[in-house]
Parts: C-alpha cells; sequence; structure tokens
C-alpha cells in the first residue's frame, strides 16, 4: 500500500517541496551574511569578546562622579601587513566616571603608496567593555593614508557613571588593520 | 521467518557495474564499509608518520610544515573518512534487517549518497600533492590560520568537505525516513532495537549540524576569495565566531560518532550474557538527552578563547551534566552483564572493552569540563588521550565489534575465533600503550600538534610512538580475518549466537540479496 | 642516549605542576580532587564489571537472571552522579571566580603572539621607559637536526626571558599579530589565546623566584612548536636593576645607530639576526621553502633595489607570512640583516646599508 501511495504523489506537490527548500536555501545563506551582525550585537550587548558598541548618543548630560578615579590605558599594535606607525599620543589617563574625555592617536604612512586602514578597538577586561562610550571615534570609519601622510586622530569617550566597582583601570586596545584592496588582493 | 517470493531471486548484477549502479542496501552497506576500512588504514598510516617522528625528540622523518599536514588529514580523513562512513556502512546494513523493511527507503540516493564520498576524499587527498601542500591548518581549521595564511588547496579541502556534508544529510534522510516509514507493522517506536534508535537520534544530529559546517566553510571560501570577512577583526568580523560556529557543528559531531556505538554495543552485551538488555527505556532516554545537550554546550573547546566568567560557568555546568545520561549508560550495560551467564567470544570482549575504555574517556572528558583546570589540559596531550580514548576504544572498537558479530549473518561464515581474539588482544595492548602515557606527557605540559618537544617528554612519547606500531599492524590481521571469513570458513547457523535477538537473527545466513520483501509478522523478539 | 641521566629527568613529571602561584596551587588541587573521584567512580564502576565477569560466565554454569529494569535503581544511579557533580561544580566556579578577579595590577606586560615568536611590552605612562622586545627560540637548528647533543632546556629556551618580580601583581594583556595563537605558563596557571584584533587579560602573583617555561598552546602553522616561553622571576630589587639596564640599553643601542658601521660588522650582525628572525622560513642557506616562502638567493628582493629589499623587511608585505620587522628589530639589526642578506650565499652585491639609514626611513626621512 505504501509503495502505492508514493507513486501517486502528484507535481504539484513536488514543485511545492522544491519552492520550499529554495525558498530555505536563499534564507539560510543570508542568514549566514546576518551571522556577523547578529554576533555584533550580541557581543555589544554582552561585552563579551571586548568588543565596544558604535557610537554613543545620550539624551542628556552624564553625572560626573568626582570621587571616583578611573584609569585608561591605551594601546595600540598593527595586525600582520600593515606598515604604518601607529602609536597613542597619552600612554594612560586618568578619568572621572561620566566626564567626557579627549584622547589624541598618531598614525603615519611610511610607505610609497595609498593605503586603507581600519581600526579595530578592543577592551578589556570584558565586563568593562559596555561601559566604555565612544562618542567620537577614527575606527568607526575606514582612514584613507597617501604616502607619507601623518595624522593625529580623535577618540572622545566618557566612562559610564555605572561601571563595577571592582574595575581601577580599563585598557583599551586599537589594532590597525590594512584594509587596502591590493593587501586584500595578494592576501587572497 | 521469511517468507518466499518470487521477486527474491532476482540477484544482483554481474561484474563490477553491479557495484557502481547498486541501490541494494546490502551492497551499499558492504561498499561503505570497505570505503572506511580503506580510510581507516589511510589515516592510519598518517598516524604512524606522526607517531615515528614524535619517536624521538629532534626533526628526523619529516619537516614542521608536512607534519602539520599530516596531523591535519589524519584528522579529517579518520572523522569524516573511517568513523562516520563505518557506521553508515552499518546502518545499510542493519537497519532494514532489524526493523523488517525490503531496503533503504531511497535506494538511489543511496547509491548516490555513497559514491559521492570517493570523490570527495579524492579531492582531498590530492591536495597532498599540490604546489603548498595538503591544509596544515588542523582538522579545526581555525581562521585566520586557514583563511588568510592557508594554504591555495584550501579551497579543495572546502569542496571536499561541502561534499563529504551533502553525502552525510543524504544518508540521514535516507535514515530517518526508513525508521520512520518502513517498519514493519506492530513495530511501535519502543519496540526498535537500540542500534536503530540511536541511528534515528545521531541522523537527525547529522541534519542538524551538517549545514553548519557546511556554512563555515562557505563562509571560508568567501572570506579566502570575495573579500568578505567573516572571520576577520579588520572587516568588522571576528576569528572567534568561527570557533563558535565550527563547534556548535563540531560537539554534535562528536556524539555522531559516538551514539551509533552505543547503539552496538547495546546489541551484543546482552547476547553474550544471553540476558535482556537493563533498561532499554532509560536507554532511549539517555541517548535523547545526550544529543539535546551536545547542541548547548558547545563553548567547551573554547574555554580559553576569552569568554565572561558567567559563560565559562554555563558551559562547565552544562557539560558536568552530560556525565548523567552516559552514566547511566554504563551503569545499565554493567546491570545488563550482572547475573547473566557469560561467554567472551571477539565481539564480547570488544564490546567490554569499549565500556571500560570509552568510560575512562569519559572520566577525562569530565575532568576536562572543569574549566579552573582546563586552562592546564587544554590543547594539551591530556586532550589527545581523552578524545582518542573515546574515539578509538570508543568509535572504532565498535566497529570491529560489530563487524566481528555481524560477520556470520553478512557472509553465512563463521570468522576465526582464536585469530578474532588475537586481534582484540593485539589491538587493545596496543590502544592503551599507544594513548595511555599520553594522559601522562599533556599533564607534564606537552601542547599537542608540535612535531618536536622538550627532552622531558622522551620517554612517553616513545612508548606512545612504539603501542602505536603495534596497534597499526595488527589492523593488517583483522583484515586477513575478514578477507578469510568470506572466502569460507565454518557455516553459521541462522541465529549464529546463542543469545542473539533481532529480525535479522530470523534470516538465514548469508542473509539473501533482498529480506522482508513481505514485512514479517513474529516481532516478540525485535531487541533483546 | 636520549636523557643521558642529565637533569630533564628531574623534570620528569606524571602529573600537573603545582606551580608558583595562589591560583595554580587551587587550580592543581581541584584537579586532584576531580581526579580522585573520577578513580573512586572507576574503581566501583569496573569492580562489579570484573565481579561480573568472574562469577557470572557461562562456563561456570551461570544461569542468566530474567531481570531488566528496576526503576529505583535507575533512580538511584542517576541522582547519585548528580551529587557528585556538585561537589565538584562548588570548588571549580569558587577557583574561577579568583581567577577573574580584576584587582589592581603593579606591572602591566603587553604578551603580543607573531609568528613564531612572542612580543613583551612593559607598559609604561612615559614612552622612553617603556620596554619592548621579542622574545624568541634559542635552541640552535644543529641541535633540532640532530647534529649536536640536545642541552638540557631543548625547545624551551629563549634569547630574551621575559622577567617579573614576585610577590607582586603583574597582568598579561594578550594579543596577536597575525593568527591565534596561546600563551602559556604552566607554572602559573595561565593559558589565554592570542587573538588577532582583540586583546584579553590574565594576571598572576608569583610567590618563588625561579625560571618558569611554557609553549605556545594554539596551532599557529609551521613553527608552532618552536615558539616557547621563558619567564624569570625574580626579586622585586634585581627587577628594578633588570629594568634599568633595559633601558639603558635601549639608550646605548640608539646611539650606536648614529656610528658608522663597517661591513664586516654588519655581516656578523647580520648573520646572528639572520639565524634568529629569518632563516625559520628563508632557512639558513637562504633557499626558503618555495612557493610559501619564496628563495632568497640570487633572486628576488634580496639581489634587487635596496630601497625595496628595505621596505620588505620594515614593512613587511600584506597578505603573505612576511612581517614588518620594522617595529621587531632595532635599526642596527635591521641594517645588519639587509646588508646580510645581499651578501650571503653568493649574492655578493657588495653594497650595505648604514643603520642611521634605517633610523631616518623609520622616523619619516623621504626614502
Amino acid at each position: 500500500m505504501r509503495m502505492v501511495k508514493m507513486r501517486m504523489v502528484n507535481m504539484t506537490d513536488n514543485t511545492k517541496t522544491a519552492v520550499r527548500l529554495l525558498g530555505t536555501a536563499v534564507f539560510m545563506f543570508a542568514f549566514g551574511f546576518l551571522l556577523v551582525p547578529l554576533y555584533d550585537v550580541l557581543c555589544a550587548v554582552t561585552g563579551f569578546n571586548g568588543k565596544t558598541a558604535g557610537q554613543y548618543v545620550s539624551e542628556k548630560a552624564p553625572e560626573i562622579d568626582k570621587d571616583r578615579w578611573v584609569t585608561v590605558q591605551f594601546i595600540t599594535n598593527n595586525n600582520a601587513g600593515m606598515p604604518a606607525e601607529f602609536r597613542p599620543k597619552q600612554r594612560s589617563m586618568r578619568v572621572h566616571p561620566g566626564e567626557v574625555n579627549t584622547a589624541e592617536f598618531f598614525v603615519r604612512n611610511p610607505v610609497a603608496r595609498t593605503i586603507t586602514a581600519q581600526a579595530v578597538p578592543s577592551v578589556s577586561p570584558f565586563h568593562a567593555a559596555s561601559y566604555l562610550h565612544k562618542t567620537e571615534c577614527f575606527c568607526f570609519e575606514q582612514q584613507q593614508l597617501a604616502e607619507g601622510e601623518a595624522l593625529d586622530m580623535p577618540l572622545r569617550f566618557i566612562v559610564d557613571n555605572e561601571l563595577p566597582a571592582d574595575v581601577t583601570t580599563l585598557t583599551l586596545s586599537y589594532t590597525l588593520f590594512n584594509v587596502s584592496q591590493e593587501a586584500l588582493a595578494v592576501a587572497r | 521467518m521469511i517468507t518466499e517470493h518470487p521477486h527474491d531471486s532476482h540477484g544482483p548484477d554481474k561484474g563490477l557495474m553491479r557495484w557502481v549502479v547498486t541501490t541494494n542496501h546490502k551492497d551499499i552497506g558492504t561498499l561503505y564499509l570497505w570505503f572506511s576500512f580503506l580510510m581507516f588504514l589511510t589515516g592510519g598510516v598518517m598516524a604512524l608518520i606522526i607517531r615515528s617522528e614524535l619517536f624521538q625528540p629532534g626533526l628526523q622523518l619529516v619537516q614542521p610544515e608536512s607534519f602539520n599536514q599530516m596531523t591535519t588529514m589524519h584528522g579529517l580523513i579518520m572523522v569524516f573518512g573511517a568513523v562516520m562512513p563505518a557506521f553508515v556502512g552499518l546502518a545499510n546494513w542493519l537497519i532494514p534487517m532489524m526493523v523488517g523493511a525490503p531496503d533503504m527507503a531511497m535506494p538511489r540516493m543511496n547509491n548516490f549518497s555513497f559514491w559521492i564520498l570517493p570523490f570527495a576524499f579524492g579531492l582531498l587527498l590530492s591536495s597532498l600533492f599540490m604546489e603548498g601542500g595538503a591544509p596544515n591548518f588542523g582538522w579545526t581549521f581555525y581562521a585566520p590560520l586557514s583563511t588568510d595564511f592557508g594554504p591555495p588547496s584550501t579551497t579543495f579541502f572546502i569542496f571536499g568537505v561541502h561534499m563529504m556534508g551533502i553525502s552525510s544529510i543524504m544518508g540521514s534522510i535516507n535514515i530517518i525516513v526508513t525508521i520512520l516509514n518502513l517498519r514493519a507493522p506492530g513495530m511501535t517506536l519502543m519496540k526498535m532495537p537500540l542500534f536503530v534508535w540511536t541511528w534515528l537520534i545521531t541522523a537527525y544530529l547529522l541534519i542538524a549540524v551538517m549545514p553548519v559546517l557546511a556554512g563555515v566553510v562557505t563562509m571560508m571560501l568567501m572570506d579566502i576569495h570575495f573579500n568578505t570577512a567573516f572571520f576577520s577583526a579588520g572587516g568588522g568580523g571576528d576569528p572567534v565566531l568561527f570557533q563558535h560556529i565550527f563547534w556548535f557543528f563540531g560537539h554534535p559531531e562528536v556524539y555522531i560518532m559516538i551514539l551509533p556505538a552505543f547503539g552496538v554495543v547495546s546489541a551484543i552485551i546482552p547476547t553474550f550474557a544471553r540476558k535482556r538488555l537493563f533498561g532499554y527505556e532509560s536507554m532511549v532516554y539517555a541517548t535523547s538527552s545526550i544529543a539535546f545537550l551536545s547542541f548547548i554546550v558547545w563553548a567547551h573547546h573554547m574555554f580559553t578563547v576569552g569568554i565572561p566568567i558567567a559563560g565559562e560557568l554555563y558551559f562547565m555546568y552544562a557539560t558536568m551534566l552530560i556525565a548523567v545520561p552516559t552514566g547511566v549508560k554504563v551503569f545499565n550495560w554493567v546491570a545488563t552483564m550482572w547475573q547473566g551467564s557469560m561467554t567472551f567470544e571477539t565481539p564480547m570482549l570488544f564490546a567490554i572493552a569499549f565500556v571500560v575504555l570509552f568510560t575512562i574517556g569519559g572520566l577525562s572528558g569530565l575532568m576536562l569540563s572543569i574549566v579552573p583546570a582546563d586552562f592546564q589540559y587544554h590543547d594539551t596531550y591530556f586532550v589527545v588521550a581523552h578524545f582518542h580514548y573515546v574515539l578509538v576504544p570508543g568509535s572504532v572498537f565498535s566497529v570491529m565489534a560489530a563487524v566481528y558479530y555481524w560477520l556470520p549473518k553478512w557472509t553465512g561464515n563463521m570468522y576465526d575465533e582464536a585469530l578474532g581474539k588475537t586481534h582484540f588482544w593485539l589491538s587493545f595492548i596496543g590502544i592503551n600503550i599507544t594513548f595511555f602515557p599520553q594522559h601522562f606527557s599533556g599533564l607534564a605540559g606537552m601542547p599537542r600538534r608540535i612535531p618536536d618537544y622538550a627532552l622531558q617528554f622522551a620517554d612517553f612519547n616513545m612508548i606512545s610512538s612504539c603501542g602505536a606500531f603495534l596497534f597499526g599492524f595488527s589492523q593488517l590481521l583483522f583484515l586477513f580475518i575478514i578477507i578469510k571469513t568470506i572466502r569460507g570458513g565454518e557455516k553459521a547457523t541462522e541465529q549464529v549466537w546463542e543469545g542473539a535477538h533481532g529480525l535479522e537473527w530470523t534470516l538465514p545466513s548469508p542473509a539473501p540479496y533482498h529480506t522482508f520483501a513481505t514485512p514479517p509478522s513474529d516481532l516478540n523478539d525485535a531487541h533483546g | 642516549m636520549l636523557l643521558g641521566g642529565n637533569a630533564a629527568m628531574a623534570d620528569w613529571a606524571v602529573n600537573m605542576t603545582q606551580g608558583v602561584t595562589e591560583i595554580s596551587r587551587q587550580v592543581y588541587d581541584l584537579h586532584m580532587i576531580i581526579f580522585i573521584l573520577c578513580v573512586v567512580i572507576g574503581i566501583v564502576v569496573f569492580g562489579a564489571m570484573m565481579v561480573s565477569m568472574i562469577l557470572h560466565r557461562k562456563s561456570r554454569g551461570a544461569v542468566p537472571a530474567t531481570f531488566h529494569e528496576n526503576t529505583k535503581l535507575e533512580y538511584l544511579w542517576t541522582v547519585i552522579p548528580i551529587v557528585i557533580l556538585v561537589v565538584m561544580a562548588l570548588p571549580a566556579t569558587s577557583t574561577l571566580q579568583d581567577m577573574y578577579d580584576a584587582g589592581e595590577s603593579d606591572i602591566d606586560i603587553e604578551v603580543r603572539g607573531i609568528q613564531w615568536k612572542w612580543q613583551y611590552t612593559y607598559l609604561n605612562d612615559d614612552p622612553a621607559k617603556e620596554v619592548r622586545f621579542v622574545s624568541s627560540l634559542s635552541t640552535p637548528r644543529d641541535e633540532i637536526e640532530n647534529r649536536a647533543t640536545k642541552n638540557e632546556f631543548y625547545l624551551v629556551e629563549v634569547d630574551e626571558p621575559m622577567v617579573i618580580p614576585i610577590n607582586k601583581r603583574v597582568r598579561f594583556l594578550i594579543t596577536s599579530e597575525d593568527v591565534i595563537h596561546a600563551w602559556w605558563v604552566p607554572a602559573f596557571a595561565v593559558k589565554k589565546d592570542a587573538i588577532p584584533g582583540f586583546i584579553h587579560e590574565s594576571w598572576t602573583i608569583v610567590d618563588e623566584p625561579g625560571i618558569y617555561r611554557g609553549q605556545c598552546a594554539e596551532l599557529c602553522g609551521k613553527d608552532h612548536g618552536f615558539m616557547p616561553i621563558e619567564v624569570h622571576a625574580v626579586s622585586e630589587e634585581d627587577y628594578e636593576i633588570w629594568l634599568a639596564e633595559k633601558q639603558e640599553a635601549a639608550r646605548v643601542v640608539y646611539e650606536t645607530i648614529g656610528k658608522e658601521w663597517t661591513f664586516e660588522e654588519l655581516m656578523a650582525t647580520g648573520e646572528t639576526v639572520y639565524q634568529q628572525s629569518c632563516a625559520a622560513c628563508h632557512q639558513l642557506n637562504g633557499e626558503g621553502i618555495p612557493p610559501v616562502f619564496p628563495s632568497l638567493k640570487g633572486q628576488g628582493l634580496a639581489v634587487g633595489p635596496i630601497a625595496a629589499h628595505t621596505d620588505i623587511i620594515l614593512n613587511g608585505k600584506a597578505g603573505t607570512a612576511m612581517q614588518a620587522f620594522g617595529t621587531q628589530l632595532n635599526p642596527a639589526q635591521l641594517a645588519a640583516v639587509i646588508t646580510y642578506e645581499r651578501n650571503a650565499w653568493g649574492n655578493n652585491l657588495g653594497d650595505h646599508i648604514q643603520p642611521s639609514r634605517i633610523n631616518e626611513i623609520l622616523s619619516g626621512g623621504a626614502q
């Protein structure tokens, strides 16, 4: 009986199945591309992996906690294949939670070609990452550096009042990646 | 209890084309099993190259870049080429006979899912001869080592993995459909033999995670060739994302390689204890819980990547929980043996060794789940010892047990018991000499995947290498025993084993080319 | 032949090290508790199997019982493991909380994995006092390739070890330049992955002075097995002396850059630098391992224009394994190794470059 039933399956059912499967495949393919933004959202919410959120916009001026000092350390590194000279102009800052601070980073392209750079921020310890708000950062966009070009890049940030009490030092690391087309072309 | 039917007289095609075009589940099962054995030997040769290099400190046989290719290919071939196809082969042979079905539900797809495999592994193995060499980033192929820093052959590896994935998914669909739709009338799910149950659950795991593997290698492909940055921080991606996706596939994958083994052992122990399996229902529930838990523990492979404490604690607790259903299984097997009337033929020896050595591997797994201690164990030989204990005397021994157990049914001839026992003891001693010392070298601080090591690890490595050669060459005896049995020997009876229960033992030995064209009616004996 | 009764025998170990920190001892105790529990479980289970295999065999005339389930028993052996697991989880949780404690540190060291060496930077608010150096394997190739007797610390020795003071909280900020590495010192129970683009931290307070060795613990490519870690824990006074020496040495190097180096001096220094920093890929004979690591002998940039040759050594080549050595080596070492490559293995170009010129290029002078 079962075998007979299987032969009687009509074409429209098969077409339906095919369309559904195709739809699923397309959806899964799109979902693949969605994974990175989704993972970023997860990281931004949880501070997972020391990732910081994007640009911070606050509705009201935060209250400054004059009684508390937090040290913010800056570390810079170049990823493989990035020749630029890149360093923080100040190694660390002592700040009050709530106040708006400005730090500067120096970058210079020493090679005879234009390079496109992307700075990737990371904060340690993790559980502090979501309490470091950046209102302005060179890491929000790629930097085009012409031959020999030198830049001072600003970062404006606020340490949140809610920063857990056990955190006295925050380390903000920037890694400069070479995302020039030619670097990608060689790499891939 | 086979009812003769005119259709049964239709035999296999003649010559080589029989194997190419076959849609018969027994032929395809045989193909899978031989393919798996071939891959087992290929991966084994690589393991012996690794162990030869590690016999003494210093570089002797291979350079570090070839060594990395060997470890990578050994892992990929053993996981995807040896263990998984072996279990699919057993499923093909046994599931239709155990549930009283005439064949697999989708015979042509069955043929296709096997014949993809030689091409997939041909592609993978061909990369050994390419400029830049074979994949050298470990079987876990972590980005960015496998993307920005991978050899040109990575693309071939990706297509190879895609093909294996397609094969596994088609195989699983076939198994699920067969089990759910083609059971003999009256065989309810809770009357199925445990091997069928474990494979049903395994097939669902495969369908759930093989697309994840396909996804992750596709993302790699895009990163390598199409300038995306899924796994590169410079473009907004994250290398750790790779590890999350990989292990979301990888952890269920390790259960895919062990659940069918549970099924095999649950068939063999009752037979030779001449006593019904203890706690059949709890076995089914335990298998299901293990399968469920396998989806929510993946990050225990990544405790050192830097996970917030809440995450570490969650993954530690969830991982420890797996010990509960696994413990239930082990206790049930022991209770099955208890007050039985045991004899120790080769399949039983392998099954008992499975229970003991798998338990050792399980206990070291429990140790690995403890996060602070894992910081010391992670990526050392302790981990190597752990997963080889669950995979070799675990999965591989269960396949060997299954082959000895069902070989008389497949060929109609009994294997040579004395040779079988010799094979068992050589393998058992070899495997323990190989992997037990690795616990010590791992605890003493030897990292895995290194071609050369500090002098303090020299003794254990030398012992380990000797054991590996003993185990490796014993497998030639296994090959000899199988060929000898196929060619002749004492004729096997229908039931073969005094204590065997189940539909496959009601068929003649060897099992005719077509069986259960008419569903069997007497199901009282379906599981032991 | 292998150990020859040398001191490596003393290190012959079958168990995890107790280590030299509060945390590492906690980890060791945890490991032992769980290990002993596992052994007890093993004895009970395997004992029951043994008894059964001896007593309940057919050859002794055993008749099979017919029981095949017992709900009470099954509940019992579900509940007992849960209780054991809780007993294990409690100390594990408390140790983990201790490890994750983010207290204020005395010294911050950035640890950066580079294929196949470690770069250590002792962070300092004053850039002039920042100490940065690369620590790489110092075992000679001859020992690795079995042409010389292996020394006691074969493969776990480095040219420049990390130095830390005892009884101070040292924070490690761990990152990577290229692929994922893992920084592991068993004696501190510190193992953390170094991930390109991200920074992770770990910390330790060492009780006892001594030399502690570890290795990279994450497969990172060809020479993963050859990137050891060596940490010298010394008294606080000795640490201060060492630090001052390091700072002074950096100043001296800086000053010698200005002097005019002879060709012979450059070649001699260059050979040493080449062996430490280049030979792993381009091989001692300069022939490399094509196509990944190109040959430098009689072809390519090493016999081309000196400006392009300098550029690739200083800045690396994007997308290949060629790193930017401009930040890893000092100008004298850079000038020496460039000169060496242009004149070794029969390249014999006869030209050379002065450290002062490298310094100009690095600090923004026109090429």
